[in-house]
């Protein structure tokens, strides 16, 4: 027996290898994002924006895989993610 | 007789409280949210039967801070709005009146005046609510407040109101009371041409341009409402020309001046009083309201004396006519204020006439009236 | 997902006062999210946001108003509600949306809260509940469980919570939710069904407030208070709202909890006062 199905809004969850981007001035270093990543794409730095917090970083290897839950939990509006091929074009 | 329209036109004999409603409606008025409470009911009464007749939306509200609040809303929406109240009421509505005149919106609340404090005596008269009405809400503000004598000034002075609250973008009291709202008198009632309607000023520039609280020499904002594509932003805290909150002492002093200052330098097309024999008088009778009208008669019989006394009638009472009363209190030796309080308006009468004639007090507790003999007494005594 | 992705602007902004950011909320705050889980909603349901009007009250989350590009209004406290009715009632064409707190909504608008439900009015309310007062400090408030300690309440609750879902369905609300911050998707989906559906819809957020609740219940940082949503919560969408009570601990029931049609107080209106224009 399958245990397992495929979503019914399998479409609107659909994901691929993102950036994730962060406006440095907004964040107040919860690390929701960071805690909460499913594949550790990110992590803390030791990089203090203006208001005095620590910011997360993401780690260079790629790891992100775009599923947005960063950008639907920042509690600050701080950060979202970009596809990689948009990214990479520079948009 | 009723036009097509549902306004009505004609004489009548009717109570105050009708005409009151029957001027909203010519006025425009097209929303009102209420709570019974004596004596004011019959205004929204009035309201459930006619409003629907003219398109309008009559709602009863849980309560009157909910009414207060419902009317600001549906102004904010871009219709007239008006509810009617009486001492608890008014009371409760306090806080939201102060809402009102921080973002702004124009309004028409009416109070029927009744004797407090408390629940006092609801079905009978009184005039304890005249510095409520002035002082009521916390902070420092201006407000206009008019003072109907009659059922035909009902009528009268809620179109008024409503063209002075929407001139002035500022919610507007009727300070009306028991014996004027229950009377009934012939109300002679007119539609009112669309060119004597006075509408709020409109912005002039497209919705990226616009600062809801950017005003120009007359100190009145252009106001947008909800739905045209505005996107504005309006706070009850203190704000900036964009509305968006700022918490300093200098955007509170900017703020403050100029929601006291657009009253204060607009008096001129605010004031309104009516003036019997006050040419040579040496006594100034002033009183507003039902108590006016026996202060009349009790000037008449003045006069038959040969007492040179005059009445000045407030119909305006906020903003006070301070300057009128200055100039008296240069001419006269004494004013007279009958009114059913334990002396509220005297006291800004004192103020004015600063030693120069003597303010006299002549007050009634509520639950009646004055006898023009008791004014009359007190004409004959100041003039000895 | 809002519109193309750039490297420049967070796609939300689209629907923020992004001159305004950064906003007052604490670091972990979860009103945030919630917001940013709103204008998803809004744009998932393709409302004309010209046609959108937003109210609130006073304390954290009344602030919402002032961070959305909508036209916006920041009442009194409590007041949001009837202020909103007379904005739906007088143009029938606006979304009219209040976006408050437990507090506000709650407490001092309580009445507001169950007379609006009962007349299913044209609003949808979304009220984010952080279990306390946290603008004026963190003391207790209408939702602040049992036992929970709070500045005003420094031995422990004595004072039994509402259970708002059960509240409001019981006054007649015509769709009623509950969802967590660390829920944004099926919380966006659920404000995109209240925001489309006919009469007084109601949405309940639970998130997190470090700063005041979590730090006297010793629940540890905003992480942490998610980390408990997410091991307490038991989705249960259909369940009958009055078994969602929530404790100091114990299971938390979330999920989409009333779906029903009733007249609204607009239909009513559009009926009865017609006999009057028909005279």
């Amino acid at each position: 027996m399958k245990l397992w199905r495929k979503p019914f809004d399998f479409h609107e969850q659909a994901t691929a290898p993102s950036k994730v981007v962060l406006n440095k001035d907004r964040c107040k270093g919860c690390e929701y994002c960071v805690v909460f990543c499913p594949t550790k794409a990110l992590v803390m730095s030791t990089e203090m924006n203006a208001k005095g917090y620590l910011i997360p970083v993401e780690l260079p290897d790629g790891k992100c895989l775009g599923c947005g839950l960063c950008e639907a939990i920042c509690p600050d509006f701080a950060l979202w993610i970009v596809p990689l091929e948009a990214a990479q074009k520079g948009e | 007789m009723m036009s097509v329209d549902g306004l009505m036109e004609g004489e009548f004999f009717m109570n105050g409280d009708d005409a009151c409603a029957e001027g909203a409606i010519a006025a425009g008025c097209r929303f009102f949210a209420g709570y019974p409470i004596t004596p004011a009911t019959e205004v929204a009464e009035r309201m459930s039967r006619r409003l629907p007749e003219v398109g309008g939306v009559y709602i009863q509200m849980e309560d009157e801070i909910a009414s207060m609040n419902a009317i600001l809303g549906a102004s904010w929406a871009g219709v007239k709005s008006m509810t009617s109240t009486s001492g608890p009421g008014f009371s409760l509505m306090m806080e939201n009146l102060g809402l009102g005149i921080m973002l702004e919106t124009p309004c028409v609340l009416v109070n029927i005046q009744r004797a407090g404090p408390s629940t006092g005596i609801p079905t009978l008269i009184g005039q304890g609510d005249m510095m409520q009405a002035r002082w009521g809400s916390h902070g420092h503000y201006e407000i206009i407040a008019v003072v109907p004598d009659s059922p035909q000034e009902m009528f009268d002075l809620t179109i008024t109101a409503f063209n002075l609250s929407e001139q002035f973008r500022i919610p507007v009291l009727i300070m009306s009371d028991e014996v004027v709202g229950h009377m009934s008198e012939k109300v002679v009632m007119r539609q009112v041409a669309p060119e004597d309607l006075v509408t709020r000023p409109r912005p002039a520039v497209p919705p990226e341009e616009y600062s809801p609280y950017l005003s120009g020499d007359d100190l009145v904002p252009p106001m947008a409402v909800a739905g045209e594509g505005y996107r504005f932003h309006v706070t009850g805290l203190t704000h900036d020309e964009r509305g968006y909150p700022v918490m300093t002492a200098e955007a509170q002093d900017k703020l403050v001046r100029r929601l006291v200052d657009k009253i204060r330098l607009n008096k001129k097309h605010i004031l309104r009083m009516e003036e019997v024999g006050l040419d040579d008088a040496e006594i100034v009778v002033c009183a507003y309201g039902i108590t006016s009208r026996v202060a009349k008669r009790a000037v008449q019989l003045a006069r038959q004396e040969g007492i040179r006394a005059g009445l000045l009638r407030l119909i305006v009472v906020w903003p006070f006519p301070e300057e009128r009363v200055r100039e008296l209190a240069a001419q006269a030796g004494a004013f007279i204020v009958p009114e059913i309080n334990y002396g509220q308006i005297v006291l800004e009468v004192e103020r004015c006439a600063a030693g120069r004639a003597r303010s006299i007090l002549l007050p009634h507790m509520g639950g009646g009236v004055h006898h023009p003999e008791t004014i009359l007494e007190a004409i004959r005594e100041a003039a000895v | 997902m809002i519109g193309t992705k750039t490297l420049t602007d967070n796609p939300v902004d689209l629907y923020l006062r992004a001159d305004r950011m950064p906003h007052i909320w604490c670091s972990g705050c979860g009103v945030g999210p919630s917001v940013a889980c709103f204008v998803k909603a809004i744009h998932r349901t393709g409302l004309d946001t010209d046609k959108i009007a937003i109210v609130s009250g006073i304390g954290c989350s009344g602030r919402v108003a002032g961070y959305v590009k909508v036209d916006s209004f920041h009442t009194t406290h409590g007041r949001a509600i009837p202020f909103a009715t007379g904005l739906a009632l007088a143009n029938p064409e606006l979304k009219v949306v209040v976006f408050s707190g437990d507090g506000d909504l709650a407490a001092i608008g309580g009445n507001h809260l169950i007379h609006a439900a009962r007349r299913n009015i044209d609003m949808t309310v979304i009220c984010y509940n952080n279990f306390n007062y946290g603008m004026t400090g963190g003391q207790l408030g209408p939702t602040t469980p049992l036992e929970a300690k709070s500045t005003t309440s420094p031995y422990g609750n004595c004072d039994p919570p509402f259970n708002l879902p059960h509240l409001v369905a019981a006054c007649g609300a015509s769709y009623v939710s509950r969802w967590t911050v660390i829920h944004p998707r099926q919380l966006e989906k659920s404000m995109a069904e209240a925001l489309t559906k006919p009469g007084f819809t109601f949405v309940e957020v639970l998130g997190p407030c470090p700063t005041t609740y979590g730090r006297m219940n010793k629940l540890g940082r905003g992480v942490d208070e998610l980390r408990a949503y997410q091991e307490r919560c038991v989705v249960s969408n259909g369940v009958d709202p009055r078994d969602a009570e929530i404790g100091l601990n114990g299971p938390i029931l979330v999920g989409n909890f009333v779906d029903l049609s009733r007249p609204t107080f607009w239909d009513h209106c559009v009926k009865i006062f017609g006999r009057a224009q028909k005279k």
